[in-house]
């Protein structure tokens, strides 16, 4: 009883001292939509072939394989990022480092929740948008939904996650949020144009 | 903008993506203590710097972040193929007229 007070009196006084970068920043242009998107648990995790399968039992998402995709299940999603390494990130408030925790298989998992700082673009004019800044093919046929990839956006390093067909999930680090946000807030003004 | 092909990724890539790390196929001697000056000065220093097909070290550090070989012609700046790291060198180019 007293530890269950003292974990919510905890959890209370460390929400009360977040402020996510940027939190609450949108801007809206005419074709496309560019906001911060509210804080996720996320994980950087690298194992190899052998232990796909324990952790995918584990975290409730298969692993996906294929290069430049993503597997998403009950608002955890599943990013390959290279040939032995993935990005968790999970919405739904579940912890998904406490679940690689329990695999015994060979794995290194680690927290980077507040390393991150999600954005959306979503809108007719997205795709545009976030191509002004990255090289990428993003038509359709190139990059479809549920595509994802570790890419650039002007001179910083982005994971990019097409989460629909007009709609992006860009995710880079918290110290370059700014410099993403403002990148993305010009080109979605000059989208429409 | 060049695309390069990373046989880790299976697709053609920008070239904004990659990064070069220098000669491929240079092992390290096994005792590098034993090595004479002169020795080590080549293994150490001396590149070939081909003028016509090179074999690189490339790094697609801005996507699956994994080091592969590739085939380049230093005059054309054109990459004649990938490969993964590990990967003995192509006994044959693909397109190789001579």
């Amino acid at each position: 009883m007293a530890k269950a007070a003292a974990k919510t009196k905890a959890a209370a006084s460390a929400s009360a001292e977040r402020r996510p970068a940027l939190a609450g920043r949108t801007l809206s242009a005419p074709g496309v939509k560019v906001e911060i998107l509210p804080p996720a648990e996320r994980v950087s995790l690298r194992a190899p072939q052998a232990s796909i399968a324990a952790l995918s039992k584990a975290l409730g998402v298969t692993l996906p394989v294929k290069p430049k995709s993503s597997a998403a299940k009950d608002g955890r999603t599943a990013l390959w990022l290279g040939p032995d390494e993935w990005m968790i990130i999970d919405e739904a408030g579940n912890d998904p480092l406490a679940d690689c925790a329990k695999v015994t298989a060979l794995h290194s998992a680690v927290g980077i929740s507040h390393r991150n700082v999600g954005i959306s673009v979503a809108g007719p004019a997205a795709a545009v948008t976030v191509n002004s800044g990255c090289p990428q093919d993003l038509s359709l046929e190139a990059f479809p939904v549920g595509a994802a990839s570790r890419t650039i956006l002007g001179k910083s390093e982005i994971v990019l996650l097409r989460t629909a067909a007009e709609a992006f999930r860009v995710e880079c680090w918290r110290s370059f949020s700014d410099y993403v946000f403002t990148l993305l807030s010009e080109a979605a003004s000059d989208a429409a144009n | 903008m060049l695309l390069i092909r990373c046989p880790y990724c299976e697709e053609e890539r920008p070239e904004l993506e990659f990064r070069n790390a220098g000669e491929a196929h240079i092992a390290r001697p096994t005792n590098i203590a034993a090595e004479s000056d002169d020795d080590f000065e080549k293994f150490f220093f001396i590149r070939a710097n081909p003028k016509g097909v090179i074999y690189e070290r490339w790094r697609h550090i801005h996507g699956c972040a994994r080091f592969f070989n590739a085939v380049r012609d230093t005059v054309t700046d054109k990459f004649v193929m990938t490969y993964k790291a590990g990967e003995p060198k192509p006994a044959k180019l693909p397109g190789a007229a001579k």
